[in-house]
């Protein structure tokens, strides 16, 4: 195996899992509208019962994606992670308050009351997937950061620091930038879009599906267009491209054009992927009996982030552009781990289609049978 | 010159390290719990499957009931950590990533998603699954919380001790040559055994302490004397485990980290035929040099001497603090001139003489960021005392655990000896000290102790991570990087901020937590 091959294969391995992890956000998307699809307090208990045994795999996805983000791109996680700080605490911080919420929100003891964990439940679901959102758009749109590998050692250097931002406000700035926004807001809607389909698939209840049928329309309507309104600016930007024989970063015109015409194939996963999403929304708007949207939408999902990381990474692209210095940006040469970690690494990852197998399995026993009032007045462990 | 390297914000080094250590430490106040908790809920559902007694399966259900509220934060507060690494010490996940960030994305890939997703079928899975299916969901869980304990592990046991890597020049970083000996170093395997075992401990003590509240108030007693027969083995066991695995991590130390065993024992001056204080004045004698060098007269390097320079047992000389903090020096100026002649083309020769200087220096590359030489001494106090802590607890704790098996297992004759030696002792009442109903099995006393023992196993379990970590400063990675050049270029306002969020955060959560496991105990199980 090639240096090469094994930075685009482990560059591939983390937007996969950045992918799942976007697909697993449907439990963010249920739960930022719980108040919405759930009138009663049993109606609310069977929507936190039915994210509530989901939340772990999307938590352990983001845990792993950035693990292996960690091991593969070393330059990224000290980038962008020690840069963006506030950016990265906020994320964190909502999944730190969603991690209790389930277990501590209807037991005996919480003095601090179901309603307050309820709520800790819909500011994930909102913050958590908005501003993932806009930290994965600033692989396209760019951030103010600052590479200096010498300042370790260059006494006329400030800092021994080799990572720092550009300005003071930590990642908070890409805030300001209306197109992260709108991506931001993509994955929001987008994650709602799934959580809606996943409850009435997983959730036995008709007030629930037929509202949650309702409130498809206008969540999947204002996600379609913030996507394809970010999908035509993606088009038509300028894009982060490197020279591979000088290392030098430079700025193309319609760069992720270009990748997506080079790379042909990722460009049909991505139109596989569009098209299965939206297969999933309209057959569930349309069908008063079709509940399983969220398989062909949840793997559409898949499908297109996918290809979208693999757009904004492969094909001599920089997927951590810097505006502050372009040639500071982050490309998979020059942001990834030696050979020797990579390969090892390879072997480990031969593990994952055994992970996922297992999960699969388990996934489907415990989903066996939809959840109804009945099995959660029943359950000894409901939430 | 070196000094111009060092002007950050003293404020953001700090607060970076307490931001660290807050976190850890109330993350370290669930993992054990899970880890502990984990082995007794398994065997007493291996029983459930073996003996098919509905008793032991709601016995089962209520330590995994409380295992539940347990496990939420302990995933609430492992996230920060990792994140952590790459937000308060960027140049850290930079400089050693390439070897760091494996175990990390291992741990990721094979504990916890075996976590995450078998503990859904544990608690959801009753019902649904087949009785073997759902015990070895059960079991599958607690080994996957101790494979992440693994590799978490291994990734801090480098940070004592790294291994297996080579410093690339040309990217400034160190690299991976060997991922078994990262995985697999002796330091990362005593570790493992030593947290994991001692773990135990605090799971076995809560279930002695939650049993015994429930004999004090005289009900389940027989959930209460089951229980305490698995708590009381899985303790002893433990309690020795720890000891043992203690010991020779001691050893390791006094190999590979020197000063920090001179730190917990407060040794200033060393020498051969050292005795281990119990406190500043009272000696085991020889004890120290028996317990660092398996002989009663090793030698044993004191502060000063490692501050100073000595000669080892084997001939070989120790250089100075001001040795290794000029050959540091040294290692820097040879790496800054071999980037500046590769960047200005010049021969080969020139780059090879400055990558043979550094090379021949750069085990001390760390100490050419160190100012003063008094930095390189750990805090003394809180190692002397945390050390103490530990130690101390834990034999307590096998004096505990042993008398509590022989009364809960009434072993003939040494129940009967042990019952007579603490009637002679006042501490059982003449009626008591022979046949006993079951709720009396345990003296009330006794069981008060249990109660209190559950903060003195967090105390020595907070106290083991206060020396691996105090012992280690001032550096992030031993000999390599000190903590004021492992931090991310944030301002100290910010980490303030988020060390106060996180306070009150985890606090708040905690409180709750204490508040739901004691309604839960009140509750009791539903038998």
């Amino acid at each position: 195996m090639t240096y090469e091959f094994l930075q685009h294969y482990w560059c591939f391995l983390v937007s996969l899992l950045g992918a799942i992890l976007v697909f697993l956000l449907f439990v963010q998307g249920a739960n930022s509208i719980i108040f919405s699809l759930g009138y009663t307090k049993e109606e609310r208990r069977m929507l936190i019962n039915s994210t509530g045994r989901k939340w772990e795999f999307t938590f352990t996805t983001l845990v792993t994606f950035g693990g292996a983000f960690f091991a593969s791109f070393p330059l990224f996680y000290s980038t962008s992670f020690g840069g963006a700080y506030w950016l990265w605490m906020l994320i964190l911080f909502t999944f730190v308050l969603q991690a209790v919420s389930y277990e501590f929100q209807n037991k005996l003891g919480n003095f601090l009351g179901p309603k307050t964990f309820q709520w800790f439940l819909v500011i994930n679901g909102i913050f958590g997937p908005l501003l993932l959102g806009c930290a994965v758009a600033t692989f396209f749109e760019g951030s103010n950061f600052i590479i200096e590998k010498g300042n370790l050692i260059d006494t006329e250097a400030l800092t021994p620091i080799i990572s720092r931002w550009a300005n003071a406000s930590h990642g908070l700035d890409a805030l300001l930038n209306p197109w992260v926004l709108v991506f931001g807001l993509a994955v929001m809607f987008l994650a709602r879009t799934l959580g809606i389909l996943y409850v009435m698939n997983n959730v036995n209840d008709e007030n629930i599906r037929s509202r949650g049928s309702v409130r498809l329309v206008g969540t999947a309507g204002v996600f379609v267009i913030l996507f394809v309104g970010y999908l035509v600016h993606l088009v038509l930007k300028d894009g982060y491209a490197w020279k591979p024989e000088t290392g030098e970063i430079f700025m193309e015109p319609n760069k992720y054009l270009h990748n997506m015409i080079d790379m042909w194939y990722i460009t049909i996963v991505m139109l596989a992927g569009i098209c299965l999403v939206l297969y999933g929304i309209i057959k569930t708007i349309i069908s008063k009996t079709y509940v399983g949207g969220i398989w062909p939408c949840g793997t559409g999902t898949v499908l297109t982030v996918l290809a979208l990381l693999l757009c904004c990474a492969w094909n001599h692209t920089a997927y951590y552009p810097s505006t502050a210095d372009l040639q500071s940006s982050l490309t998979l040469q020059n942001s990834c781990s030696s050979y020797f970690t990579l390969n090892t690494m390879f072997y480990v990852s031969l593990l994952i289609p055994f992970v996922l197998a297992y999960i699969f399995y388990a996934w489907r026993r415990i989903d066996s049978k939809p959840i109804d009032k009945e099995e959660i007045s029943n359950d000894d462990h409901a939430y | 010159m070196q000094n111009l390297l060092l002007n950050i914000d003293a404020g953001t080094i700090d607060w970076s390290r307490a931001q660290f250590a807050l976190t850890a430490i109330y993350h370290w106040l669930f993992v054990p719990l899970t880890l502990g908790l984990a082995v007794i809920m398994g065997i007493a559902e291996t029983i459930y499957y073996r003996k098919k007694d509905d008793f032991w399966k709601k016995t089962a259900q209520f330590w995994q009931k409380l295992f539940g509220v347990n496990f939420a934060m302990g995933v609430a507060t492992g996230i920060i950590l990792e994140f952590e690494f790459g937000t308060n010490w960027s140049n850290y996940s930079w400089f050693v990533g390439d070897i760091f960030g494996a175990p990390l994305a291992v741990e990721g890939i094979v504990a916890f998603f075996m976590e995450s997703t078998f503990v859904a079928v544990m608690f959801f899975g009753w019902k649904k699954v087949s009785a073997g299916f759902h015990l070895a969901s059960t079991w599958l869980t607690g080994l996957g919380a101790t494979i992440s304990a693994w590799w978490i592990l291994v990734a801090n046991a480098w940070m004592q001790y790294p291994v297996g890597c080579e410093f690339n020049p040309d990217t400034m970083r160190n690299e991976m040559t060997s991922f078994f000996e990262v995985a697999l170093s002796p330091f990362a395997i005593e570790k493992f055994f030593h947290t994991v075992i001692s773990s135990w401990i605090i799971g076995a003590v809560f279930v002695t302490a939650v049993c015994c509240w429930y004999l004090l108030k005289g009900r389940n007693t027989k959930l209460s004397i089951e229980s305490l027969k698995i708590a009381s083995v899985v303790g002893l066991i433990a309690a020795l485990g720890a000891g043992a695995t203690g010991h020779k991590s001691g050893q390791t130390i006094a190999q590979v980290q020197p000063m920090k065993l001179a730190a917990m024992e407060a040794l200033y001056n060393g020498g051969n035929e050292q005795g281990l204080k119990i406190v500043e004045g009272i000696e085991v004698p020889y004890g120290l040099s028996l317990m660092a060098t398996n002989t009663l007269d090793g030698f044993v390097p004191g502060i000063n001497e490692l501050l100073n320079g000595y000669t080892k047992a084997d001939g070989t000389i120790e250089p100075s603090a001001e040795e290794k903090m000029m050959r540091g020096r040294i290692a820097i100026d040879a790496l800054a001139a071999y980037r500046k002649a590769k960047a200005d083309g010049l021969s080969e020769d020139i780059t090879n003489s400055q990558l043979a200087i550094l090379r021949e220096n750069y085990q001390y590359f760390g100490y050419g960021y160190v100012k003063d030489k008094s930095d390189l001494v750990p805090p003394i106090l809180i190692n002397f005392w945390a050390f103490r802590a530990m130690v101390g607890l834990g034999c307590l704790f096998i004096v505990f655990f042993g008398i509590v098996l022989i009364l809960v297992f009434r072993i003939p004759l040494v129940s009967i000896i042990t019952r007579r030696l603490l009637s002679a002792f006042g501490l059982l009442s003449e009626t008591e000290s022979d046949e006993v109903s079951p709720q009396a099995i345990l003296p009330a006393w006794l069981c008060w102790v249990a109660i209190a023992m559950v903060p003195l196993a967090y105390i020595a379990s907070e106290s083991g991570w206060l020396v691996a970590e105090f012992g280690r400063q001032p550096w992030t990675i031993q000999d390599m990087l000190p903590t004021w050049v492992a931090v991310s270029n944030l301002q100290s306002s910010s980490v303030i901020l988020t060390f106060i969020l996180f306070l009150i955060l985890f606090t708040t959560m905690l409180a709750v937590e204490i508040n739901i496991l004691l309604k839960q105990i009140k509750k009791g199980p539903e038998l």
